[in-house]
């Protein structure tokens, strides 16, 4: 078994237990204002670490790679207009994918 | 919970069905685009099915396929994807009351849980339509996300070169997607977004893909632990909590 199976395997497990948890455990354990406060804060905190190094990381170092900020921009520009999901992500794909094309990125 | 409304408890019920169905329809079609992203991250087809299937919480897959194509460890990859599970835990907590579940039922609903299943039926004014609601959403939403994420991973797999095609931005733009309603929330989320930002890309250099993904969780730490997250200005400990500091270390 390879390690990125076993990393799916993992991570596939640890989200099912996660989820079951919630429903198993008694409603008291998270009643602790802080302790609520850190889980909501949690996903903020690590989406936006993962928008950040994707757009700017390249292994260990920060690049520039203008088609996909460009692309990030039209993610924005789709979410202010309140537009779904998949409107938003075709949006980005979609303009990294032209500015390539172009040889602009 | 009682039944306060005039409107029959039928129609309740099957207004949070149509709901949910509706819901998890448009929202399961973006399977697509995380089928499409995983592959080109490097994982199998089949490696992608079995995680939209028993993980089924779409952060935590881009973020795994996300550190998959980033060649960082895999320990930091499968430790930030399980980060981000921990918020279904709170649905479940929120959740357990009202759907009332033992057993295997328990065991088949702990999996239906998900930010937009948990949404609908929180929206109910009865018990009975937070059930109906969540279980519709459940069904329509598994079905909907693992067929198209099955098709985004089999389709990606005969596209040339990814980046071609702008699939290096899915992840991202998912991922900016999933946090844009959380930044209207208030000002606290937004600094600790600007926090948790910052301190991933000044640990880039320095450590290993995929770690500077967890330290930002510090973010979130700082901030629920700060007395009051609408302080203007944070002790200097709470520099990862305080948006001033954080604007700045971004733009440096």
């Amino acid at each position: 078994m390879t390690g990125t199976w076993i990393a799916v395997l993992v991570t596939a497990a640890s989200c099912y237990a996660l989820k079951l948890a919630g429903l198993t455990v008694p409603q008291r354990v998270l009643a602790r204002p802080r302790a609520q406060r850190f889980a909501s804060l949690v996903p903020v905190a690590l989406l936006a670490a993962l928008i950040a190094v994707e757009a700017f990381g390249r292994g260990r170092t920060l690049a520039i790679d203008p088609a996909r900020l460009a692309g990030l921009g039209a993610a924005v520009v789709a979410l202010l207009l309140r537009a779904p999901f998949l409107v938003v992500i075709l949006a980005a794909a979609g303009t990294a994918a032209v500015l390539r094309a172009v040889g602009a990125g | 919970m009682a039944d306060t409304t005039a409107e029959p408890a039928g129609w309740q019920a099957a207004r949070a069905t149509r709901n949910g169905i509706a819901l998890g329809l448009a929202v399961g079609v973006s399977g697509l685009a995380f089928g499409a992203a995983a592959v080109a991250s490097g994982l199998t087809v089949a490696q992608t099915a079995v995680l939209s299937l028993l993980a089924y919480t779409g952060a935590s897959q881009f973020a795994l396929a996300a550190a998959i194509a980033g060649g960082g460890s895999l320990i930091a990859g499968t430790t930030g994807a399980v980060l981000l599970g921990t918020r279904n835990t709170l649905y479940g907590l929120r959740l357990a009351g009202l759907l009332q579940v033992r057993g295997a039922p328990r065991l088949i609903a702990a999996l239906g849980i998900t930010d937009e299943s948990t949404a609908v039926a929180l929206a109910q004014p009865t018990r009975a339509a937070a059930r109906a609601g969540f279980r519709a959403t459940f069904a329509s939403l598994y079905l909907t996300w693992n067929a198209a994420s099955l098709a985004g991973a089999i389709g990606a797999g005969h596209l040339g070169s990814p980046a071609a095609f702008g699939l290096d931005v899915v992840g991202p733009a998912a991922f900016l997607a999933l946090l844009w309603p959380r930044l209207r929330d208030g000002r606290a989320e937004r600094c600790v977004a600007l926090a948790g930002a910052a301190i991933a890309l000044v640990a880039t250099p320095f450590c290993p893909p995929g770690t500077p993904v967890i330290l930002a969780a510090a973010a979130a730490l700082g901030a629920a632990l700060l007395p009051s997250a609408a302080r203007p200005a944070g002790p200097p400990s709470g520099d990862a909590a305080t948006c001033p500091a954080a604007a700045g270390e971004a733009r440096g």
